[in-house]
């Protein structure tokens, strides 16, 4: 299966999916020197997003959140890509800072966290379903 | 793929051609303006960044300011928000030096990109005055709604990094509140009390702030409004929920040329003590007290020497003045300085309450700002909102009455 979104920042990722239907701040809601979501009470506090294709409606919070984003680029924590529902400022622009494949407008209803999945520019093409294992 | 219309010049910056910073930036700008539907990017007048202060910065953005700083320069006038720390009389102030370190690392990076370094949220007391209709891009809110509201510039609610980005390019994508169509009022305000003081404007902003929520307020019922009691409004009505532009009928610009919206709510006595009752603590003794949230014009301080004046902070107490250090230069050659200082008062020039590293220093603050409660909260303070005369009369007996 392919889908196919707008490209936030372009490039190629490949990794599983790790998904939330709740939105994230990277800014005091992820711990940028682990890469875990710190967030009381978020759907994936605790888990790491290290190496991950992040999957989330929408960032929210404040702007820092872009900064958090580099940071954990620079501190290996970062996820491999990022999928949006609708991308907002902070994300989008923390991807570009820190060079992370992300794309938006995608039907996150079609994976789900474990699915192994492809990010090449606009595209996402799912090769392995979790289901299916 | 890209949908905006680029010139000639944009797509060469974008592509690399004149460098790292600037490619970052047209990438940045490009994305924004495809998210939020743009159809061109527009020349700004001026920009002003937010995002200085390291305690909300941390390393991450140091090296990206760096980075960014190898070949960006800034192409328009270009001011700075406060920083964590007066950059001078930071040990005073009880900033430790490795914090102070870091803190002049980040203002060297923006000082190499030719941005100015003014430390303030009030860019239009100091030297970045736009002109009515023209196409900006701030950051800080409390600005930014002044820019939009009470000049009648064009500026959406930029963050750090978009901000930075539209500095270095001179550019800003063309949406939001760059266009007239998204201008207009959305709800009718009318304000049914009497507002004495600044923390009263403040209080309104916040009452108005939670009624129009993501909104554009067009507010009758208000007579008059000096510049101090528009800067206090601008920075609660924001912080509080609305969106960065209202409209003031026979005040702002505009205000008589926009249709009145159906929607409409009142503002009663009985919301602004809902204003007080929320954003007060119960406080006996004050810590702190702060005024200068958005930064003291001269007039306050002013006002505050004249309050002080053959008086003694209490020594349970400490109050600080945060101002831009061109205002402070000026109340230290009229005297006002050597009065508030003589008093036991502290400036706080570059930096200010919201952005210095506070938590855990103060228990307690009492403020004649809103949006400075705001911000203490989070710092973990208990926050009391007041007159100034109710403020300076806490910094004097150590207590709130």
């Amino acid at each position: 299966m392919e889908l196919r979104g707008r490209t936030i920042f372009k490039g190629v990722a490949k990794g599983e999916v790790l998904a939330t239907s709740q939105p994230i701040s990277f800014y005091g809601g992820v711990d940028p020197s682990t890469g875990v979501v710190v967030e009381k009470g978020h759907e994936l506090e605790g888990q790491a997003v290290k190496g991950k294709i992040l999957a989330f409606p929408n960032g929210k919070g404040s702007t820092v959140g872009s900064y958090t984003l580099y940071r954990m680029k620079r501190s290996y924590t970062a996820p491999a890509g990022i999928l949006n529902q609708e991308c907002e400022t902070v994300v989008a622009v923390g991807a570009i800072i820190s060079e992370i494949p992300c794309i938006d407008r995608i039907d996150l209803s079609k994976i789900e966290t474990g699915d192994i999945v492809c990010l090449n520019n606009d595209r996402v093409r799912v090769e392995r379903r979790k289901r299916l294992e | 793929m890209t949908r905006m219309r680029l010139t000639k010049e944009e797509e060469k910056m974008l592509c690399g051609e004149e460098g790292y910073a600037a490619k970052k930036s047209m990438e940045i700008l490009v994305a924004l303006g495809e998210i939020y539907n743009a159809e061109a990017l527009v020349n700004v007048g001026s920009v002003q960044v937010a995002g200085v202060s390291y305690h909300n910065l941390g390393e991450a953005g140091l090296e990206f300011l760096k980075e960014l700083a190898r070949d960006g320069r800034v192409k328009v006038l270009t001011t700075l928000n406060p920083a964590g720390m007066d950059l001078k009389n930071w040990r005073a102030l009880g900033i430790t030096p490795e914090f102070a370190e870091k803190q002049n690392r980040v203002i060297d990076a923006f000082r190499r990109m030719g941005v100015i370094i003014s430390c303030t949220c009030t860019p239009y007391l100091i030297g970045s005055l736009p002109r009515y209709g023209e196409h900006i891009a701030w950051s800080e809110s409390s600005a930014v709604t002044f820019a939009n509201s009470v000049i009648g510039a064009k500026t959406n609610r930029e963050g750090g990094p978009s901000a930075l980005a539209a500095a270095l390019v001179g550019k800003t994508p063309c949406y939001g509140l760059h266009l007239e169509e998204n201008r207009a009022p959305d709800v009718h305000v009318d304000v049914k009390v009497y507002l004495k003081t600044l923390s009263d404007w403040g209080a309104l902003g916040w009452c108005i702030g939670r009624k129009a929520e993501n909104k554009i307020p067009y507010i009758t019922g208000v007579g008059k409004a000096s510049l101090d009691d528009l800067k206090s409004f601008c920075a609660s009505v924001v912080t509080y929920g609305a969106k960065p532009l209202f409209f003031i009928k026979g005040i702002t610009p505009d205000s008589d040329r926009q249709q009145i919206p159906k929607e409409k709510v009142t503002i009663e006595d009985q919301h602004m003590k809902e204003a007080f009752d929320s954003i007060n603590d119960e406080v006996e003794t004050v810590d702190l007290v702060c005024i200068g949230c958005p930064h003291c014009s001269i007039r306050e301080v002013a006002r505050i020497a004249g309050l002080l004046h053959s008086r003694k902070v209490s020594s349970n107490t400490e109050l600080w003045i945060a101002t831009s250090r061109l205002v402070k230069q000026l109340a230290d050659e009229i005297g006002y300085t050597r009065t508030i200082e003589s008093a036991g008062g502290r400036f706080a020039c570059d930096t200010c309450m919201a952005v210095a590293p506070l938590k855990g220093r103060f228990k307690s603050v009492a403020t004649n700002s809103a949006k400075g409660c705001y911000y203490s909260r989070h710092n973990g303070m208990a926050t009391r909102l007041g007159s100034l005369e109710d403020c300076i009369n806490a910094a004097v007996t150590g207590k709130w009455s």
